[in-house]
């Protein structure tokens, strides 16, 4: 029982949240409904995807939440100057270029990453302020801009934020599974001592996780400034714990070396659920981050409890 | 030069806070003066005490990521019970608050053996949660004035606000160096399985360490509603990552069972003066965020570089 809720527990809470919210409103369970809840979970949940790898190398990354504050100012703010395109790919540049930071100091300097992402949180927070000012930017002429395509478009019917979470989810989950470069991270993430001995360059996989997470955030940056047209300087504060609960309710493990693309995105699609169900309840706005709360826990403790083979530890 | 250098090795913050002093004496005629530096006590004093409590936990080898929400609680309640309550009933409750959450993130990573990280990055969610429901999304304020005299008010010429911090800076000291407790919060951090076996009950320790970070983040918050007569439901934002910064800065590792509350203080007063002086020096507040980012990835460099001892695995 325990070994099973262990193993399975996140689908089989993701089918009880379908299930109990099915029940209780009609307008749940609906396709357009469906699309609602993953276009909400686009944001974070692509960021997620990307600090999924960060997570199974053995390291944390709180810093995609400032971020993406700054990524979303920069291609707003530079849309405006030097175009949509040219804006587009020096916001990508100039992330990855603090990605990289990242990844130097805790790659190759083998700093402490929870440490260092804090201390770029607020380095990150500082250099978006400086440059614009204080002040926040916006798209002047939002409807003549083909930049309205990441947020605001649908293709097929299916809104292009939740169509970019999902393609890059599948890809990331194959580069994940199936080449070697994924099963390195896993290694390096497992068993950091036996993957050096083993030959792996565990300074360049760090590295390119961290990169991997800047990316991502680069591309929840394109979603997140599309739909808004603008953007206040701490966009995204907070964010990087938001989407750490769904890395971690996904059951990926912040020892490292354990983990999965697939269930992060039902992780963060269970977050969305919670939210957009209790809505349609009509629970007051914040009741869903006391469920999350509870969640979250249950989740890590069920767990644990299944590897540990009893429900209470032996403190 | 050896001295200099083991100086630099033990107590890095220390000597930034010494530069930062002088440095700003020197650059503004405003900064060297009594009143400036009960000031940035007053300021320090809402990050500091709850670095105090975050410094066991963190020896402890835990962190405690919903201080900043038990703070809004904390504040949200003494405010705003005060009608039905008074101040005095409302505050108690303030500070009950704390306790209760305290207890809980203690319980719970206890019971079940997820990490703390974990339990307290969903009681951080949570808790804030519970705010926004209590609250309404509305700032309370506080009508009785005899609420906001207190966070105004002065004894022997220093600020009740500055007093309480230094009075409880000392005490956090003592019982971590010098009480059974203490020791056992370096025992437990610095190898669990090996404090359990000495006999230490490692559940109940770390709950009780818990509970008082949970208090110090309540009466932190209540302290802070106390300087503007208010609570406002987005009250310590963030507070957690300025409190872990603080304690790091201040040399206490991640890892658990090395730290002390005199770095912890100088990793509080470094980020204090430096906000204080750069504000003297109306040098615009985002750089301070960059410089202090900085600084704490520096921190970790030289504490990497010098103290940890070096291996392949390591």
């Amino acid at each position: 029982m325990l070994q099973f809720f262990g193993k399975h527990g996140i689908s089989v809470a993701f089918v009880l949240c379908v299930v109990i919210f099915s029940l209780s409103t009609q307008k749940f369970l609906s396709t357009d409904n469906f699309l609602t809840v993953v276009m909400q979970a686009s944001i974070i949940g692509t960021i997620a995807l990307g600090v999924t790898f960060v997570v199974i190398g053995g390291n944390l990354d709180l810093s995609v939440g400032s971020l993406l504050s700054f990524a979303t100012v920069l291609v707003v703010d530079l849309h405006d100057k030097v175009g949509p395109g040219t804006a587009i790919l020096l916001m990508f540049v100039f992330t990855l270029l603090i990605g990289s930071i990242n990844g130097y100091l805790i790659g190759y300097l083998r700093l402490n990453s929870l440490i260092v992402t804090l201390g770029m949180l607020s380095a990150i927070q500082g250099i978006t302020l400086v440059y614009s000012g204080g002040k926040n930017v916006d798209i002047s002429d939002q409807t003549n801009t083909w930049f309205a395509f990441f947020g605001r478009e649908a293709l097929f019917g299916v809104p292009v934020p939740a169509i970019i979470f999902i393609v890059l989810g599948i890809i990331l989950q194959i580069v994940l599974l199936k080449t070697g470069f994924g099963r390195k991270i896993f290694a390096i993430g497992g068993n950091a001592t036996a993957s050096l001995f083993s030959g792996l360059r565990r300074n360049r996989l760090v590295f390119s996780t961290y990169l991997l997470s800047a990316f991502t955030t680069g591309c929840a940056a394109l979603i997140l400034g599309s739909r808004v047209m603008g953007s206040q300087n701490n966009v995204g504060e907070g964010y990087e714990l938001l989407v750490l609960a769904g890395v971690i309710l996904g059951g990926t493990s912040l020892l490292g070396g354990s983990g999965s693309i697939a269930r992060t995105v039902i992780g963060v699609l269970i977050l969305a659920m919670i939210q957009n169900g209790l809505l349609l309840l009509g629970f007051p706005y914040y009741t869903q981050w006391l469920v999350t709360w509870v969640v979250i826990i249950v989740a890590v403790w069920l767990d644990i409890a299944a590897k540990r083979g009893k429900l209470f530890s032996t403190y | 030069m050896n001295r200099i250098i083991d100086l630099v090795k033990r107590q890095p913050i220390w000597i930034f806070v010494f530069i930062c002093v002088v440095f700003f004496s020197f650059s503004s005629p405003y900064f060297f003066d009594i009143r400036n530096f009960s000031n940035i006590l007053v300021q320090a004093s809402t990050i500091g005490l709850i670095a105090l409590g975050m410094t066991f936990v963190m020896i402890n080898g835990n962190i405690d990521l919903s201080v900043g929400a038990t703070l809004a609680l904390a504040a949200s309640l003494a405010v705003g019970l005060q009608p039905q309550l008074g101040i005095t009933g409302a505050v108690l409750v303030g500070l009950l608050s704390g306790i209760v959450i305290g207890a809980l993130n203690g319980i719970i990573a206890w019971k079940t053996g997820v990490d703390a990280f974990i339990v307290t990055l969903g009681a951080m969610i949570g808790v804030r949660g519970l705010v926004f429901i209590y609250t309404g999304e509305q700032a309370f304020y506080a009508h009785d004035l005899a609420y906001s005299d207190f966070g105004a008010s002065s004894l022997f010429g220093m600020p009740v606000l500055a007093l309480i911090f230094i009075c409880l800076t000392i005490i956090a000291h003592l019982v971590l160096k010098y009480t059974i407790h203490g020791r056992n919060v370096f025992a437990v951090g610095g190898n669990r399985v090996a404090a359990k076996e000495a006999g230490i009950r490692v559940g109940p320790h770390m709950l009780l360490n818990f509970i008082l970070i949970g208090f110090l983040a309540a009466l932190s918050g209540i302290l802070l509603s106390t300087q503007m007569g208010a609570s406002t439901p987005n009250l310590g934002r963030n507070y957690e990552l300025w409190t872990i910064t603080a304690v790091v800065l201040g040399g206490t590792r991640l890892t658990g069972g090395f730290g002390s509350i005199i770095g912890t203080l100088g990793g509080v007063l470094a980020i204090a003066i430096l906000r204080n002086g750069m504000n003297l020096l109306q040098v615009p507040s985002f750089y301070v965020l960059i410089i202090l980012g900085s600084i704490l990835i520096i921190v970790l460099f030289i504490d990497k570089r010098f103290a940890e001892p070096q291996g392949v695995g390591a």
